[in-house]
């Protein structure tokens, strides 16, 4: 079982990622996006880290859909109504609990991929940040009916959306700015199938328990996997 | 009269576009929700929230809306709006040419639904 507590740790993670990264992503972004994808998220995270301090003790269902509202008032770009609904689709799945089990974790994954989907009007192939989202949400399904720790199935998450981040380079964006560039944008990796996969890495990072060892080679791969 | 809020990424461009429209068909309720609170270029759900609450009144509100992240914050800000009770939905027409024939339509004490329909009429307006 997982807790509010683990999820705040893993908010703040996640803020922490995007304000590193946020060099990295809007040079990613800027042969087929606005240019800003790392400064937009980066100024959504800093007031989601800002609320940090009041969403402790809070259940699981309403850090995050505080987190979904920050970041859709301040995000300012795609990204925020993107993953504002994301996050609050997953806070509607996981509402009023203080406690949560990796399936419940599941479904409010599933739920916000759904969000992703019926806001962006967009399915998986077609150069987004779903194209992270997926095959994350797929491999951690299998890892579960396998039985495999919390751990091992984040770690196997993450490395299922590098890869999904990499397979953007091939694809042409029909959706959003980087559609106005079609085929000019293959050989680019998506921006959000980026951030997405970092996010989801601060939230495997973040997760306790786990032998050392494989965590270090885990994180070792990861580098790798990430195209950075 | 039908409300008219004006949202772009550009808070120059979506209070250009108000003057415009302004400018064809005076008695028109019309808000403009442009750019960040900063002044920067995206689109603000607060903004756009205070746009809406500011023109829609007994006879609803359209809004207007240029591309991307403008449609999918609007769409976030009409579920809430919803909630609250207020009439209010989406347009779909180029912004400029939408919001001009919105304005005289809305003038001249046309029902939302009516306004709606020349508004989206605006796609077979061919220029050449």
């Amino acid at each position: 079982m997982a807790c509010s507590e683990d999820l705040l740790a893993a908010v703040k993670a996640m803020a922490e990622v995007i304000e590193e990264n946020k060099d990295w992503l809007t040079d990613l972004d800027r042969p087929i996006g606005d240019s800003d994808h790392g400064i937009n998220m980066a100024r959504g995270f800093k007031e989601v880290e800002k609320k940090c301090s009041g969403m402790e003790g809070k259940d699981a269902g309403t850090i995050l859909k505080t987190v979904g509202m920050t970041l859709v008032s301040t995000v300012g770009g795609s990204a925020g109504p993107l993953y504002g609904t994301a996050f609050m689709k997953a806070g509607m799945a996981l509402a009023g609990k203080t406690e949560f089990s990796m399936a419940d974790i599941l479904v409010a994954f599933d739920q916000a991929i759904a969000g992703v989907k019926q806001r962006g009007k967009s399915e998986a192939g077609e150069k987004t940040m779903l194209d992270a989202m997926i095959p994350a949400l797929e491999t951690m399904k299998q890892a579960e009916v396998q039985g495999k720790s919390r751990k091992e199935i984040f770690a196997e998450g993450v490395k299922a959306a590098w890869a999904g981040a990499q397979s953007t380079k091939d694809m042409i964006a029909t959706k959003g700015r980087a559609s106005y560039v079609g085929a000019r944008g293959i050989g680019h990796q998506d921006p959000g199938a980026t951030s997405f996969s970092l996010l989801l890495e601060a939230v495997s990072r973040s997760t306790k328990t786990g032998a050392g060892q494989v965590e270090m080679v885990l994180n070792a791969e990861m580098e790798e996997d990430s195209g950075r | 009269m039908t409300g008219i809020v004006i949202v772009s990424h550009c808070r120059k461009l979506a209070e250009g576009v108000v003057e415009l429209a302004r400018a064809v068909a005076p008695g028109a309720p019309l808000a403009a929700a442009g750019g960040l609170e900063d002044g920067g270029l995206g689109t603000s759900y607060e903004k756009i929230k205070a746009a809406i609450e500011e023109v829609c009144k007994e006879d609803g509100a359209l809004v207007l809306m240029d591309m991307g992240s403008a449609v999918m914050t609007a769409e976030m800000v009409l579920e809430e709006a919803a909630s609250e009770g207020l009439d209010v939905e989406m347009a779909d027409c180029p912004l400029a040419e939408g919001a001009v024939v919105a304005a005289i339509n809305s003038a001249a004490g046309q029902s939302k639904e009516q306004v709606k329909q020349a508004v989206e009429k605006t796609w077979e307006m061919r220029k050449l």
